[in-house]
């Protein structure tokens, strides 16, 4: 058994037990676990789009917020206005987030290092400022959601069935993500990361791949934000802000840059982490605080390199 | 009108020159080591409360502002010591998630010790009270604060140009590798700078608690400002913090007075009720966008 | 003989220096064309502003028929200039192959654009087949699978060649290309560029006096931004001007 089917076993494990998972819940009289599953789930997607962005087009965008609290609110509008469908919904929150990711991406990308991280900042604390000022998104209360979305024929009311649509989403995006790396634009991807320049004279047209790649990650965002204001039954405002951002790269730097599953580690270690540390302590984010600067120090490809997950890589 | 105007320009140096007083050490810091460093505002939240406890303690605000300032400067200087110095030659990426993690480590510290109630810090008595100036009256307690930022921009710009230390903190910031081969050691000056940068970023978070709530999270929102301001004026450029500080202050403070009444002059109530308090919060982002967008390296670039 | 590019009026300055200061400059195709100069002298300007590294503040650069000086790097990558640079540019945490195969794809667009996302990018042998050949070119068909970075400096200047050929350039340019060899890799590159003769236009800025009169048909020198003189190097051997103005006692 060579090492890639190895992987592939593991993977089709860990996928079983994932959604297998909440008859375990069940089972142990912890139905309200699931809710808390499904938002990790979420976050793992939000942390995979990121990584995309930052892991596979090295950009470091630091409004990450933008597209994800920007989807919760498009559906949370959408629902206000009546139209509940999540078939419809959905695909309107991706295409709210793809459209501003184009804007803010053409301007963006004539910036570069630390003047594109706080340039793509700035436009997601714009957005956040415009919606807290509306008085028809709640301020700085946010939007409650009336119901879920409906996306029939599943039902959605059933915490079990969202829960499974989540994890759908998020494999199907990892699959695709897969895909992508292997394909023309993904080495294409892979030879900007190493070197713009020379991309460019070998006549690869750097920004416009660079665009579609921030667009991509915006998008998948922006799914993820829709199915968060379902989960959450609120579109607020902290999923807007600067900080939501700064923890989406958390978690990415945290699960390891670039790495295939470094959203999903990145994501499920600082969630588990901030939940167990929660029924522990009210001060939490001390210990998660003191848990990020270890890493930072000791593991500087993350946890997927300190998983043995990272291949060859050189200094 | 014209007195609302004079007293919301007022307004604005005042809070531009606070936030000069945030900025001009995370320029240094951003410019002379390429480090970007988001714990800056726990470093004025952090000033705030020592200043505010100090203050309640000893019955005396200069009391309280001059505890506040040389204690963040001593924690500045352990941070810079025993973290950050680790950090300068690592990417953004782990500077990110390093300084992160120290807000969410500040932040419950500042819980842990105060509580999560905001505290209360009140301005010296004998400025409780207005001031009549040209024909209206003002805080009292705003004016001094309109005088310290004056006498801090006036401190740091002998220092950073017509001293030695200047010279070098500007080398530095221009090419760090050659200040060094000129024999500049780098390491020192730069502890000495991170601590002057949180004594200023603590005078600013203890200066301004009486006027905004002294709360967890207070950090956080400054710090944003404090980013567009560096950048507006150009990465470690004293001067351009000095003046983007100004812009965004008065911008800001402006934009939220007068563009809901502007706009009713020119459009529907209705129209200028729904867009004015949403232009008038995003000003500066656009502000900074179109800076960047005609000048990618700020107004006072730095680096030649 | 037909012309392949033409060079008039170019300028451009940084602050107050003229680094190109109206050049004019006419290349035959199938020539290898040399540019030389005294240090200053505005090579590499020229070198970036042809490519498109650059843009010329005046002067127009025509190329094909079509004046390209404001054109994008990657536009001209397509319309047939590709350059390679003093400091090696190369893919270092890539397989040799790879960086080959990135070099095919982007010129063999009728093969598949690349922001084709789902078909994978090996399936296409094509592409590999053609960067295997062009390993074999530069002698580097033993190093395919071998990551960039392990090659030593020689096999990586090699290596960027053959990437700069792989596009299949009218016009390729060479700046430096012997840059920080030993004597034997530069015969060994010397003689990778005089394999292209005839079959290659090549604009080649070099140092090594006795590579460009061995290998050039013709020699451009420039001084203080300005060409003055283009010509055989016979004839730029014994010019007055040139052997005033930087030569000196190089050539004997």
């Amino acid at each position: 058994m060579n090492g890639s089917h190895k992987a592939i076993f593991v993977e089709a494990g860990v996928l079983l037990i994932a959604a297998l998972l909440p008859f375990a819940l069940q089972a142990l009289g912890e139905e309200f676990y699931i809710g808390f599953a499904t938002r990790l789930l979420i976050f793992a997607l939000a942390a995979t789009s990121l990584n995309f962005i930052v892991g596979y087009g090295g950009m470091v965008a630091f409004g990450h917020a933008a597209f994800f609290g920007g989807g919760a609110y498009v559906v949370a509008f959408l629902m206000q206005a009546g139209i509940v469908s999540a078939w419809i919904a959905w695909p309107l929150a991706i295409l709210a987030a793809v459209v501003a990711a184009v804007g803010i991406g053409a301007i963006s990308l004539r910036t570069r290092g630390v003047y594109f991280i706080m340039i793509t900042l700035a436009f997601a604390q714009m957005i956040y400022y415009s919606i807290i000022s509306l008085q028809s998104a709640g301020g700085d209360d946010g939007l409650p959601l009336e119901q879920r979305s409906t996306l029939a024929p599943f039902d959605l009311t059933s915490d079990t069935t969202l829960y499974w649509v989540a994890l759908a989403t998020l494999v199907a995006c990892l699959l695709a993500l897969k895909r992508l790396a292997n394909s023309r634009y993904g080495r294409a991807l892979a030879g900007l990361r190493q070197n713009e320049q020379r991309m460019e004279a070998l006549g690869y047209p750097v920004d416009r791949l660079k665009l579609v790649c921030f667009v991509i990650g915006a998008g998948i965002a922006g799914l993820a934000g829709a199915l968060f204001a379902n989960q959450n039954g609120l579109a607020s405002p902290t999923q807007l802000y600067w900080t939501q951002s700064g923890m989406l790269l958390v978690m990415v730097i945290l699960g390891g840059v670039g790495q295939r599953y470094g959203g999903v580690l990145g994501a499920i270690a600082l969630l588990g982490l901030e939940e167990a540390l929660g029924l522990m302590t009210e001060y939490a984010h001390l210990a998660i605080g003191f848990a990020l600067l270890a890493v930072v120090l000791f593991a500087p490809n993350g946890l997927a390199g300190l998983a043995g997950l990272v291949g060859r890589r050189r200094g | 009108m014209t007195q609302l105007v004079l007293e919301q320009l007022l307004n604005g140096l005042q809070f531009g020159l606070m936030l000069f007083l945030i900025a001009s050490g995370l320029t240094l810091v951003f410019g002379i080591m390429d480090m970007i460093n988001l714990s800056h505002g726990s470093l004025y939240m952090g000033g705030a409360y020592l200043g505010a406890a100090a203050a309640q303690a000893s019955g005396s605000f200069v009391t309280g502002l001059l505890a506040a300032m040389l204690g963040m400067a001593v924690i500045g200087i352990v941070l810079e010591l025993l973290l950050l110095r680790r950090l300068y030659l690592r990417d953004h990426l782990a500077q990110v998630l390093a300084t992160f993690a120290l807000i969410l480590i500040a932040n419950d510290l500042v819980r842990m010790i105060w509580g999560p109630q905001p505290l209360l810090l009140n301005p010296p008595e004998a400025l409780a009270g207005p001031v009549e100036l040209a024909g209206f009256s003002y805080p009292a307690y705003r004016l001094l604060i309109i005088g310290v930022g004056l006498l801090v921009a006036l401190f740091l710009y002998i220092l950073v140009s017509h001293t030695r230390i200047g010279m070098w903190v500007r080398a530095g910031a221009a090419n760090r590798p050659m200040a060094e081969a000129l024999g500049v050691d780098v390491r020192w000056l730069f502890t000495g700078l991170f601590a002057l940068g949180a004594a200023l970023a603590a005078a600013a978070g203890t200066l301004l608690g009486p006027l905004l709530a002294v709360q967890v999270g207070m950090g956080e929102s400054i710090l944003i400002l404090a980013f567009v301001v560096i950048v507006i004026g150009g990465i470690g450029s004293i001067r351009g913090a000095l003046v983007g500080a100004l812009l965004v202050g008065i911008v800001d403070t402006l934009g939220r007075a007068l563009l809901p009444t502007l706009l009713r002059a020119v459009s529907s109530p209705e129209v200028a009720g729904h867009l004015g308090p949403a232009l008038a919060s995003i000003m500066i982002y656009l502000l900074m966008a179109a800076i960047l967008f005609w000048r990618p390296q700020g107004l006072f670039p730095a680096r030649a | 003989m037909s012309t392949v590019l033409e060079i008039a009026g170019l300028k451009r300055h940084f602050g107050g220096l003229w680094a190109t200061n109206g050049v004019d400059l006419c290349i035959e195709r199938g020539d290898i064309h040399a540019l030389i100069g005294p240090n200053g002298a505005g090579k590499t300007t020229l070198i970036h502003l042809i490519s498109g590294a650059l843009r010329p503040d005046e002067g127009r650069i025509v190329f094909a028929g079509a004046d390209i000086a404001h054109h994008d790097m990657h536009e001209r990558v397509a319309q047939g200039i590709t350059r390679s640079y003093q400091i090696t540019q190369i893919f270092p945490q890539l397989p040799v192959l790879e960086n080959l195969r990135l070099a095919v794809q982007s010129r063999r667009r009728d093969w598949g654009s690349s922001f084709r996302m789902c078909r994978p990018a090996s399936a296409d042998f094509r592409m590999i087949e053609e960067a295997e050949e062009w390993l074999g070119r530069v002698g580097l068909a033993e190093a395919a699978g071998q990551f960039a970075a392990d090659l030593a400096h020689g096999q990586q200047r090699a290596l960027e060649l053959a990437m700069a050929l792989a596009t299949r350039p009218q016009l390729l340019l060479l700046d430096e290309p012997m840059a920080g060899m030993g004597p034997e890799e530069s015969a060994h590159m010397a003689a990778l560029i005089a394999s292209l003769k005839s079959e290659q236009t090549v604009l080649l800025v070099e140092h090594d006096m006795d590579i460009v009169f061995r290998l050039a048909d013709r020699i451009s020198v420039l001084v203080a931004g300005r060409v003055i003189v283009s010509d055989t190097p016979d004839v730029v051997r014994n010019h007055a001007e040139v052997r005033r103005a930087y030569l000196g006692d190089e050539i004997r």
